[in-house]
């Protein structure tokens, strides 16, 4: 077989076909994820008063850290989508830079959320406590997990990006991400509302 | 030392003599294997051929090498069980203690439904699907190997328990409270954890394959309804693998949180919900139910229309039916435990919905029938194995139907009539329709036609098999024998065990037959030689030479019907076609070691996990986000075929070919 080996080059076509392909497949994997998310917050849900005598979501959830951390993200996703459109556009500076800002919101606030998540614990409000707090400290760290994921993909997207220019990997590659980073700020406005607003209130 | 072995000592070592032999075997087979492949200079082929193989055909035959494996040690413990239940009566204690009792139940269920349905299910879709409709290949090759391979790993994983830590006492499904810490403090709980995610993350993915493939390559003019029934249920099947598995990851990372990191989701104090697990296993598991028989069902439908040489009666029913199970069977997962309480209203809507799901599979094995009716029936093996699962299948339903009603099912809940109701549906339903595609599409992948006369003979004996060793379990049932017995008193009772320990044994030389029938069939190989279309067939596959060559298509078909093979025979018989072949240029992907070794580092997680080694947990995550961070910074992993040299490969393959 290797005698007859070539490289394979790339159509237009085709890489428009692949682009079709993979995002198929990624937003059937956001789907999946979607399921998995849907499985937590069912799970948070009916353990939500299983407090065991202990604190409850009204004692402890800090309603200002907790707007700030949904503003952080919230701009993190609008600066990534001008991303996208920088990129569109074929600047490539522009979008590094871009992403560069992209990844440091979402470093910010997975920052409050572990500080929010140490604070808890060193009060004795620890995942360990109740079958609330395991489902509180599992379903946003899953979230949480999730981001960690995403910053690691912005800063190899960034450095491909860096070295090669717009190949058609690369694009397609940024194209899922900003699907990714804007799933996960759905999913974060989910937490927001049943596990804190429906928390405290 | 605590820190490198984690809890990992020389009391980990299995301490029954049974046990001890299982793990001696286990392991003397795998240095006598490593072994011969050293000795006949095999590792190097081994590698480049398969191991590192892209090509969906390969990766199905490496499936469904696993899940006979996994069938063997499945049908060991089903040997032990019925040993044991056929003799520890009254003063007698059986073969093994009561606690191994516990894991070799565990281990049958779980390997059996993991490890050997699944197996079989994606094996038999790797190898046919894209030949079906007319795709070089999946929509995601890579992805289909890290699929296999995380499967692979999570078989040998659970199977290191037997060597190192026991098997989880905790049934097929771990039920907490019983399966956390306070509990079940061993390691067995966590293999069984741990094996089962990095399998299920492998399915989750081969699940957004298949359906991207289904939705994304079909041949030109190949609508969805031009699709062969078995498309249309791999269709059905990975929507539902879609839904189902993301629950099936939650729930046991959730039961691994509450080992691992004293989390309460589900443990009988400080909050935890024990039942909460048990809804959401079943959420999971009952659509799993339907991704195991469904692909079944579309492989009969191919059987039964072939070999009765006739359309297959009522096609958009078929599809309807299929969307029906789809959508009903995420809506009776509590009629597993309607005794947990839920009130009269709560099971009675399950019920209802559990006795709904008989219709569309009612309508299913009437369409069959019918299509059947009027056709030129040739009674070769798969379609002998339809006849049988017919029977055994249609004898399941009814008695699930029965336990649909709530008031019946407080009577044999977790009782042997529901073992034998759920082995009647998954023997009877889905492996008998492995084992018709495994006969069928046989001649496809390997070139030559399996024995017929011996195949015959292994029917017979799985068919007689099955009957005698599963419908005293439902005279057991009635009588109030419960699942998971390791001793009983009742004098009545020992008789009806020792005849199903009888009809596993015939089972058990129906799957010998089998084996004698595979190499009698590889010894007159030259004798039996297929042909491209062996059993003139409808559909796309048996269009193209046997073996299926490694590009599938040579020239990509066009489809103007729905079995358009068949249509293209019948249009060749009037008039012979002049056109010349135009020979295209086609990409394939290249080889990649990669998958393996993901699953190499996905073994290492939970290896570390279950014996507390923190290093190993660390050093298997950094090595799978290198690993995939290095292959996605590979853009250079595909091969060009050229027109020119497709024309000489279908020469060679088509050379190959005797004219039949």
């Amino acid at each position: 077989m290797s005698h007859h080996l070539a490289p394979a080059v790339e159509t237009e076509a085709e890489i428009k076909e692949q682009l079709d392909t993979k995002s198929l497949g990624f937003w059937i994997y956001l789907m999946t994820d979607c399921v998995l998310f849907g499985a937590l917050f069912a799970t948070y849900i009916v353990l939500h008063t299983s407090t065991f005598g202990g604190a409850t979501s009204h004692d402890l959830f800090n309603m200002p850290f907790v707007l700030l951390e949904t503003m952080v993200l919230l701009v993190s996703t609008f600066v990534c989508g001008m991303a996208i459109l920088a990129a569109h556009a074929g600047r490539k500076q522009l979008t590094l830079i871009l992403l560069g800002a992209t990844f440091l919101l979402g470093a910010t606030f997975l920052g409050l959320e572990l500080s929010e998540f140490s604070k808890l614990a060193s009060e004795g409000h620890g995942w360990w406590a109740s079958g609330f707090l395991s489902a509180f400290f599992t379903l946003v760290g899953t979230h949480g997990l999730h981001i960690a994921v995403g910053l690691l993909w912005i800063g190899v997207m960034s450095w491909q990006l860096y070295k090669r220019g717009f190949t058609p990997g690369v694009t397609r590659r940024l194209i899922l991400f900003s699907l990714f980073w804007h799933f996960l700020d759905v999913v974060w406005i989910f937490i927001f509302t049943i596990v804190y607003l429906i928390g405290v209130a | 030392m605590d820190f490198i072995l984690g809890r990992l000592s020389f009391d980990s070592l299995p301490k029954e003599l049974i046990t001890q032999g299982g793990a001696i075997s286990i392991v003397i087979g795998g240095i006598l294997v490593v072994a011969a492949l050293i000795y006949f200079k095999k590792v190097g082929w081994l590698w480049k051929n398969w191991f590192t193989t892209l090509d969906a055909k390969k990766i199905g035959i490496m499936y469904i090498a696993i899940a006979v494996l996994m069938l063997a040690r499945g049908a060991a413990d089903a040997l032990m069980i019925r040993a044991q239940q056929a003799l520890a009566s009254g003063d007698a204690h059986g073969i093994v203690s009561s606690d191994t009792f516990q894991q070799v139940v565990s281990a049958h269920g779980t390997i059996m439904i993991f490890f050997v349905a699944m197996g079989l299910m994606f094996g038999l879709i790797n190898l046919v699907l894209p030949l079906m409709i007319g795709a070089r290949d999946v929509a995601f090759p890579f992805l289909n190997s890290v699929s296999f391979w995380l499967f692979a790993a999570g078989m040998i994983l659970i199977n290191v328990s037997l060597i190192v830590g026991g098997f989880s006492p905790g049934g097929w499904l771990g039920y907490p409270p019983l399966t956390e810490l306070a509990y079940s403090p061993g390691p067995g709980v966590d293999y069984w954890i741990w094996a089962l995610q990095i399998a299920g993350i492998g399915s989750l993915l081969s699940g957004i394959n298949f359906l991207v493939t289904i939705l994304k390559k079909r041949a030109p003019g190949m609508a969805l309804m031009k699709m062969p029934i078995f498309a249309w249920s791999v269709l059905v099947t990975t929507i539902l693998i879609i839904f189902a598995f993301p629950i099936l990851t939650a729930t046991l990372g959730m039961l691994g949180l509450d080992r691992l990191m004293g989390m309460h989701f589900f443990t009988a104090t400080q909050g935890g919900n024990p039942m909460l697990y048990i809804n959401l296993i079943w959420a999971w598991g009952h659509p799993e139910v339907y991704i195991l028989v469904l692909p079944a069902f579309g492989i009969f439908s191919e059987v039964v229309a072939t070999f009765s040489q006739k359309r297959l009666f009522g096609y958009k029913t078929m599809v309807g039916a299929l969307f029906a199970i789809m959508i009903l069977s995420f809506i009776v997962w509590l009629h597993h435990f309607f005794t947990m309480g839920a009130g009269a209203d709560v099971n009675a809507f399950f019920g209802i919905m559990t006795m709904v799901i008989a219709i569309p599979t009612g309508v299913k094995v009437f369409n069959w029938l019918f299509t059947m009716f009027g056709g030129r029936i040739r009674f070769k093996t798969p379609m002998l194995w339809f006849m049988c699962f017919v029977v055994t299948f249609t004898l399941g339903g009814l008695s699930g139907v029965l336990m649909a009603v709530p008031a019946i099912d407080f009577q044999v809940h977790n009782s042997l009539f529901l073992v034998a109701h759920f082995h009647n549906v998954i023997i009877g339903g889905a492996l008998f329709g492995y084992f018709a595609g495994l006969m069928y599409w046989f001649p496809k992948i390997f070139g030559f036609t399996l024995n017929e006369r011996i195949g015959k003979y292994a029917t017979y004996c799985w068919l007689v098999g099955f009957l005698v060793a599963f419908l005293p379990l439902y005279a057991l049932g009635l009588m109030g024998a419960t699942r998971r017995l390791d001793h009983y008193d009742g004098p009545g009772w020992q008789m009806l065990f020792v005849i199903a320990g009888c009809g596993v044994l015939i089972i058990c030389l129906g799957a010998a037959l089998m084996v004698l029938q595979l190499i009698v069939s590889i010894w007159q190989r030259k004798k039996n030689i297929a042909g491209s279309d062996p059993w003139n067939g409808r559909t796309l596959e048996w269009s193209v030479p046997s073996p299926a060559p490694f590009y599938n298509f040579a020239i990509t078909p066009t489809v103007t019907d729905r079995d358009n093979f068949w249509v293209e025979k019948q249009a060749a018989l009037k008039h012979k076609s002049t056109a010349k072949l135009q020979y295209e240029a086609i990409t394939l992907p290249k080889n990649s070691g990669v998958g393996v070794i993901i699953a190499a580092f996905a073994f290492m997680i939970g290896f570390g996990l279950i014996w507390h080694m923190w290093w190993l947990v660390v050093v298997g995550f950094v090595g799978v986000i290198v690993s995939v961070i290095l292959r996605v910074s590979n853009d250079e992993t595909e091969y060009m075929i050229t027109a020119k040299h497709m024309e000489q490969y279908d020469k060679l393959y088509k050379l190959q070919e005797p004219t039949v």
